[in-house]
This record gives C-alpha cells, sequence and structure tokens, in this order.
C-alpha cells in the first residue's frame, strides 16, 4: 500500500506533469481559458491516464517490446474513445467547449510516456496508482492555470463574476495562454537557479521538450522521461 | 457553382493559415514549434516536411472516413483509425523517399519520424470531419494549416536568431523568453481576425 501512496506522491508533487516535467503543453495552454474547463479536461486525461495505465500493466508480458508504441497508442485511442462518448452523451457542455482536444488526448505526451516509463514494467496496482497520481497532478496544475487566466482574463472564479476590477482581456485569448507559460517556465528557472546555488538536486525540473527537439530522432526525449524511473529502481 | 467552391476554398485557405493559426491560436504542433525553431533553416525544413505530411495525410484520412467508415457507421472509431493511419503513413512515406527520392529523404529525413506523434497532424484529420469538409476541402484545409505553421516557425526562428545576440534576464533565458515572444506574435496574428 506505501507504494501506491508514494505513487501519487510522485505524480501529484515531485514529478508533476506540467508544473516540473512541463510536458502535455497543447491541451494546458488550449483548454485553460477557465478553472471549470482545465478540471474538466484534467479528470478526463486521469481516467484515461489510470486505466490505460492498468491495462499496460496487465498486457505488460503478452505485448511484444517491437510493436509497444502501436499496441500502446491503440489502448490509450480506445479509452479516449469510450470518454468522448461518456462526455458527449452525459457532460454536453463540457464536450462541446472541449472539442477537438477531447480526441487529442491520445497525443499527449504524458499518457505515452507513463506507459513506456512505468506501466509496461510494474505490476498492475501500482502501474493504476502512478496513473491516478500523474493525472491528479495534471488536473490540479490545469485548474490552477485556468483560474489564475479565468481571473485575470474575466474576473471572474470557476464562472462566477467578481467585478473587482476590469479585466484583462488577452489572458483569457490565445496570447495570455503563451504569457502565463511563460511566466511559469521563468518561475522554474529561478527555482533551478536557486536550487543550484544551494546544491539541491534540480535535475527532475526540465523545460519540457523545449530543449531541443532534433534529439528526439536519437530518442532524447523517451529516455528522459524514463530516466527519472529508472534511477528510482536502482536505488 | 464553380465560383461557390472557388469562394469557399480560398476562405478555408485563409482562415486556416492566418485567422486561425495551428500553433499561434488552436495551440496544436506546439513541440515542433517551440524545439525546431532555432535556426531558420531547420524550421523552414521542418514546415516543408509538415505541409508534406499534412496534405497527404488529410487525403488519406478523408478518403478512408468518407469511403471505409461513414458506410460501415463506425465513424466513432475515428481517433483509432486515425492515429494508426497517421503513424503507419509516415513510415511508409520515410521508406518511399529513402528508397525512390534520395535527395528529398536527405533534406527531409531527420524530420519526419518528429512529425508523427505531432498533434497537428490528428488535429487536422479530426477537424475536417468535424467541419465535415469532403475529400477536397479536407486536403486544401490540411494545407493551408501547414502552411500556416510553417509561416509561424520559420517568423519565431528567425525572431530567435537575432535574440541570441541580446542580453536576457537570466531568470526568462530559454523557454520563457520563447514563449513571451510566441505571445506577442499570437496578438499580431489576432489582427487577421478581421480578414474573413
Amino acid at each position: 500500500m506505501n507504494k501506491c501512496v508514494e505513487r501519487l506522491h510522485n505524480g501529484i508533487i515531485k514529478e508533476n506533469p506540467t508544473l516540473v516535467l512541463m510536458l502535455g503543453m497543447c491541451p494546458t495552454l488550449a483548454v485553460t481559458t477557465s478553472a471549470i474547463n482545465g478540471l474538466g479536461m484534467g479528470l478526463t486525461t486521469t481516467v484515461v491516464l489510470a486505466l490505460s495505465n492498468m491495462i499496460i500493466a496487465a498486457l505488460r508480458n503478452i505485448i511484444p517490446d517491437k510493436i509497444r508504441i502501436p499496441a500502446f497508442i491503440v489502448i490509450i485511442a480506445s479509452f479516449v474513445t469510450m470518454m468522448q462518448l461518456l462526455l458527449q452523451a452525459y457532460i454536453p457542455s463540457l464536450y462541446k467547449s472541449l472539442g477537438i482536444y477531447i480526441p487529442l488526448i491520445v497525443v499527449n505526451c504524458i499518457i505515452l510516456g507513463r506507459a513506456e516509463a512505468y506501466a509496461y514494467k510494474n505490476p498492475i496496482l501500482p502501474s493504476f496508482f502512478d496513473g491516478l497520481g500523474m493525472g491528479l497532478g495534471f488536473t490540479i496544475s490545469l485548474t490552477i492555470i485556468g483560474l489564475l487566466r479565468e481571473f485575470i482574463g474575466g474576473c471572474s472564479v470557476f464562472g462566477h463574476e467578481l467585478s473587482l476590477f476590469t479585466p484583462i482581456a488577452i489572458f483569457k485569448m490565445a496570447p495570455g495562454a503563451f504569457f502565463v507559460l511563460a511566466l511559469l517556465t521563468a518561475i522554474q528557472n529561478q527555482v533551478k537557479l536557486t536550487g543550484e546555488k544551494k546544491g539541491r538536486d534540480v535535475s527532475k525540473i526540465q523545460s519540457g521538450c523545449g530543449s531541443d527537439c532534433m534529439q528526439c530522432a536519437v530518442g532524447d526525449c523517451k529516455d528522459r522521461v524514463m530516466a527519472a524511473d529508472n534511477e528510482k529502481e536502482e536505488a | 457553382m464553380i465560383m461557390n467552391t472557388v469562394r469557399d476554398l480560398l476562405i478555408i485557405l485563409v482562415g486556416s493559415s492566418l485567422v486561425s493559426n495551428v500553433v499561434l491560436s488552436q495551440f496544436l504542433g506546439l513541440c515542433p514549434f517551440l524545439g525546431v525553431s532555432k535556426k531558420v533553416n531547420t524550421a523552414a525544413g521542418m514546415g516543408i516536411a509538415v505541409i508534406f505530411v499534412i496534405t497527404l495525410s488529410s487525403a488519406v484520412a478523408g478518403a478512408i472516413y468518407k469511403y471505409i467508415l461513414t458506410p460501415l457507421h463506425m465513424e466513432y472509431m475515428q481517433t483509432i483509425v486515425f492515429i494508426l493511419v497517421i503513424a503507419a503513413l509516415v513510415q511508409f512515406v520515410e521508406m518511399f523517399l529513402k528508397r525512390f527520392m534520395v535527395g528529398l529523404y536527405q533534406s527531409l529525413g531527420v524530420y519526419l519520424p518528429l512529425i508523427t506523434t505531432n498533434c497537428a497532424v490528428l488535429g487536422v484529420a479530426l477537424t475536417n470531419v468535424t467541419k465535415g469538409y469532403g475529400v477536397l476541402y479536407g486536403v486544401v484545409n490540411g494545407f493551408a494549416t501547414a502552411v500556416g505553421f510553417t509561416i509561424s516557425i520559420i517568423l519565431l526562428a528567425s525572431i530567435r536568431e537575432k535574440l541570441e545576440y541580446n542580453d536576457i534576464p537570466k531568470p526568462l533565458k530559454g523557454m520563457p523568453i520563447v514563449l513571451l515572444t510566441a505571445g506577442l506574435m499570437a496578438i499580431a496574428f489576432c489582427g487577421f481576425s478581421g480578414l474573413i
């Protein structure tokens, strides 16, 4: 049971996919126009992440190594399709506002990254909690970003108008997303700089694939996501 | 009749490349946009590879949707089918270029594996279906979207080349300043919204 709690803590705080690892930036920027959208997107991704992690862990001895990526993608895409149909039936308002970004959960690199880095080599229960932790970490950061953008851009919280100041509408539009993310990465850089000065281990703090995509071609991206977990298992 | 089609196609062309730019207003394909934009040369190479793949994949995905999924009433399978088709298509294009067009392969080959997981490719295929575009409209939309991607990545790369020589505050070095630049570009692109 300890391992499960450790996985949750790892996903939400230590290796928070958005704020620490900077993965899955497309949905993060696109859907966080309001807190409720961020929450909806985060929870949908959490369900897909936890369930697909569980199924991949269950099938890890059956899936051949060479075709594991296509197999992962089929499993993930099935769950995404299920979630899409469920949302369409039961929460049509959310389905409408998230639109094309629901099917695009398939190409969210957090999900494929977790499948490759954790679920493919670990038992079912820890994999489920790994997915749950990562998903909740994603949900929390998306909600916070959404709250921030909604508050500055529309002067409202979870859809409740506050009318405290004149809203800066640009924060709800596309450029605002870039500015908020720029702010987040700047804070991250600062934390990293002061951490290095004090001699802390900051190797896990990364600016996503921002370093250089060309290295991705030789498998750097994948290794980076996996490296963090490999270290832990060896220790 | 023909005039109407031409007008619609023109609207799609301008709308998808400039007004609702794939990166700057829809946030698709953000990873290559930020990752491969250090030099103008590589950015242009990436852009051309993306144009090539997106145009081709919207044709194939559109045809599969219209002639296979719709008659079988399996529209709900679109996400799974599209992602597999795109992955296979990129592999196939890579093999084809390697065998028959060596020159083109040498200039685009490095970018192709990066494109498989580019969400813009899947995004365009799904948008075409959502908006009810047929194969012809879908191909034009795909082409226009990819041109929009190329325009924005080349613009960003040229700005970043200049940024290299500037004195940037330490915490803003690297990603933050690039994102700020992208944000300013997004504001500029908002100006296109009056075009249609």
